[in-house]
């Protein structure tokens, strides 16, 4: 047959019905990708965009290079804000379900990106989050109350009922608002980047968005400007393979590693085991202590798996193989955690138990309180007087009157 | 006092702004080295530096959201857009991103960040240098909107807006850069030296958002226009021998509603100039809001005079353009109604 020109339709590895295919992940064994200095320039260590940085074996054992050599109470700690993030979560989706809440988005698998990557950083370090980064709330210890009151837009609600459940914002916390748009948050924590380094501050700026939205605009705004400024941001692509039903193949990710972009632009790009905790870590450091000494921003891609549907609104039973998570190659980053902490003679089930307990009487204790302040439906109201405020520093006269028009209309 | 245009005005504002508080900064394509296509910040980089007057990439999408980052981390960027008809690669920035981020954080967070852009045609800029586009962003609820017609406006409005807290959009008509325009292309051009506004105090003033001026007062019909049309709507109404009350809006949001409608109580006339197309434009906002507030002082309908509701183009130039004929058109509908 002659040869001609075709257009190449992406296929997702597997669909409802099919054996879940995950043959198109590149794995690097565990230990294997050599830890360049920090000060490499990005066009020599390429390599670490197209192999996986991996510290936890198979066994639970941490090997090579990345190693990060933490002290046993920090992965600790860690395990618990993961834990913490993922009962947290459950509860949630069920006080949706229950109709008390009207949309959610789990981080279930995920954990481990948000937690690990909060926990590389500084308190000073400005966090430009997604809406699955909820892990980065909690290891930055906003109460989950404060979380709670936000998702019920009751009467402590800190948007003031003004955005959806999960757009979170915390001044004193570092935490940017999220916003519900995609990726547009990307080369804004760019700018905030470039400014810290006119002031001549050693903070950094570290945003997420997922795979899918780095087909943006914003995504290559955000590289571009890192690049040409040489801004202290560390940038993430949580490459969950899923961007509701779409795959990563749309968003180019057949051809490519997502971390690979990073080189194209001319900044170090390295792709992670998003779902183990200690390279998670390791890498984020690497790149933390990177832009700190004016080498640069970095753009990682975290390997995981979205285990979870996309929100409460979504099922991924239509788009994608039922036991899909059971075969994803890296694990769950709770359990790979908690094996090695074990294995450390430094956790055992019996901890684990305690501490699940733990946290499940504290996100019911949680919720008990957030409610009091209100729900959509039952309890104190917010003012819908609040509507008015803050679209400008100062109220206009044009509002005033339809505030006090609203309240007419209420009677 | 100094003889200043448009231009020297503008960068005379961000000069003392630059000098007066450290967290400005200026960002936009070609303005750093080179002092901006339009000479608007020139001179600046060499005095405050190239991390404070930063050149960019093309890229409006990314000079925008660059900004919004540096206004969280306590600058105060002044953004130049090239052009207003390349401000669209950055309006989901502005519209999503700019414009509510005080809202959806409830004040915790809040975007100082200041949009230059030149627009208007009457440079032969064809359909891709010459659009009015202010309409669009005033329909976005959070910010501000504005457009000076003169020199002096020009320098006390960006002061304010580069000061203000909120964020603006701030339009600069760029066929009046130079020099005060009546609409005819034919006559010589008039410099800003020999006309008032173009006396400037040399250090620190402002002008408010949300207050407009009475450029000329008068009895027989309120003109309500902004911008390029200011010049053109004086000299119309000259030209027909009219007691005109010619109003300079200087800001569209916040808008001067008081200014306007206790005017048109006063003629019981009014027309509504603006550069910019017709179907939709600011003009419609301002006829319903005089329609509401002074429909019975009204002794005729309202008029519009607007650029035509097609692309700007090229080699009909002045065909499109809304010049002193349109204005006496309306003018004359509006005074001799019964």
């Amino acid at each position: 047959m002659k040869n001609r020109s075709r257009l190449h339709v992406p296929k997702a590895p597997a669909r409802p019905g099919e054996a879940p295919d995950f043959s198109y992940v590149h794995l690097s064994p565990a230990g294997a990708i050599s830890r360049p200095d920090i000060n490499a320039r990005a066009r020599d260590i390429a390599f670490l965009s197209t192999e996986l940085v991996r510290v936890l074996d198979d066994a639970g054992t941490a090997v090579g290079p990345w190693h990060p050599h933490l002290d046993p109470s920090d992965l600790q700690i860690g395990l618990r804000h993961m834990l913490l993030t993922r009962i947290f979560d459950d509860r949630m989706q069920r006080t949706q379900r229950a109709g008390k809440i009207s949309f959610y988005i789990r981080s279930l698998g995920e954990e481990a990106v948000s937690v690990a990557q909060c926990m590389a950083l500084r308190p000073g370090d400005m966090l430009f989050p997604s809406y699955r980064n909820q892990g980065l709330q909690i290891a930055r210890g906003i109460p989950l109350v404060d979380l709670m009151n936000q998702t019920l837009s009751n009467t402590r609600d800190m948007c003031k009922g003004r955005q959806l459940p999960v757009m979170y914002h915390s001044k004193a916390g570092n935490i940017f608002s999220i916003s519900g748009n995609l990726a547009t948050q990307f080369p804004q924590a760019v700018g905030w980047a470039m400014a810290a380094a006119i002031k001549g501050e050693d903070h950094l700026a570290a945003s997420w968005i997922g795979e899918g939205s780095s087909a943006e605009a914003d995504f290559h705004h955000a590289l571009l400007f890192a690049s040409v400024y040489q801004a202290p941001a560390i940038l993430n692509v949580v490459n969950n393979q899923w961007a509701i039903s779409t795959f990563q193949g749309y968003a180019g990710g057949e051809q490519r590693s997502f971390a690979a972009r990073g080189p194209g632009y001319g900044i170090a790009g390295i792709r992670v085991d998003g779902n183990d905790f200690l390279a998670v870590y390791a890498v984020t450091q690497w790149a933390a202590e990177r832009a700190r000494t004016g080498a640069g921003p970095t753009l990682i891609e975290l390997v995981t798996y979205r285990a979870a549907a996309h929100s409460t609104s979504d099922d991924p039973a239509r788009y994608r193989a039922k036991d899909d998570q059971e075969h994803w190659p890296l694990g769950d980053p709770i359990q790979r955690l908690k094996q090695h902490l074990i294995a450390l003679g430094e956790w055992s089930e019996e901890r684990h138990q305690a501490l699940t307990a733990e946290l499940d009487a504290l996100v019911g204790a949680s919720w008990k309180e957030a409610v009091t302040y209100g729900t959509m439906s039952e309890g104190p109201k917010l003012n819908a007087d609040l509507m008015f405020e803050d679209v400008f520093k100062d109220m206009p006269q044009s509002l005033e009157r339809q505030r006090a028009l609203m309240r007419a209309e209420r009677g | 006092m100094a003889n200043m245009n448009m231009i020297q005005a503008l960068n005379s504002a961000m000069d003392i702004m630059l000098g007066k508080d450290p967290s400005v900064v200026l960002m936009g394509e070609d303005i750093g080295y080179f002092g901006g296509v339009f000479r608007t910040t020139e001179g600046l980089q060499r005095k405050y530096g190239e991390q404070r007057v930063l050149d960019t990439p093309i890229a409006e999408g990314g000079i925008v959201a660059a900004a919004i980052g540096m206004s969280i981390n306590g600058l105060r960027p002044v953004a130049e857009i090239q052009f207003a008809d390349y401000i669209y690669p950055g309006f989901d920035q502005i519209v999503s991103e700019l414009a509510r981020i005080r809202y959806r954080s409830a004040g915790e967070f809040f975007a100082p960040v200041t949009i230059r852009t030149p627009c208007g045609g009457g440079i032969r800029g064809g359909q891709t240098h010459s659009q009015s586009p202010e309409g669009i962003f005033t329909h976005v609820s959070g910010l501000k909107v504005v457009m000076p017609s003169n020199p002096y406006d020009a320098k006390g409005l960006l002061i304010t807006s580069i000061e203000d807290d909120d964020p603006v959009v701030f339009f600069e008509p760029k066929r009046l850069y130079n020099g005060p325009f009546d609409g005819d292309p034919n006559k010589p051009a008039v410099p800003w030296s020999a006309h008032p506004k173009g006396q400037v105090p040399e250090g620190h003033y402002s002008v408010p958002l949300g207050k407009a001026e009475i450029v000329r007062s008068g009895a027989d019909v309120t003109v309500i226009t902004y911008g390029t049309m200011v010049f053109v709507a004086l000299a119309a109404a000259a030209a027909l021998g009219l007691d005109a009350e010619i109003i300079d809006l200087r800001s569209l949001v916040p808008l001067d509603v008081d200014t306007m409608c206790t005017s048109v109580r006063k003629t019981g006339r009014c027309v509504v100039a603006h550069e910019a197309t017709r179907f939709s434009g600011f003009g419609a906002e301002i006829l319903s809001v005089v329609q509401e507030e002074c429909f019975w002082d009204l002794e005729a309908p309202i008029q519009r005079v607007a650029g035509w509701d097609t692309p700007y183009p090229h080699a009909f130039e002045w065909e499109y353009f809304p010049g002193q004929a349109r204005v006496a058109t309306a003018l004359k509908a509006v005074t001799e109604a019964p």
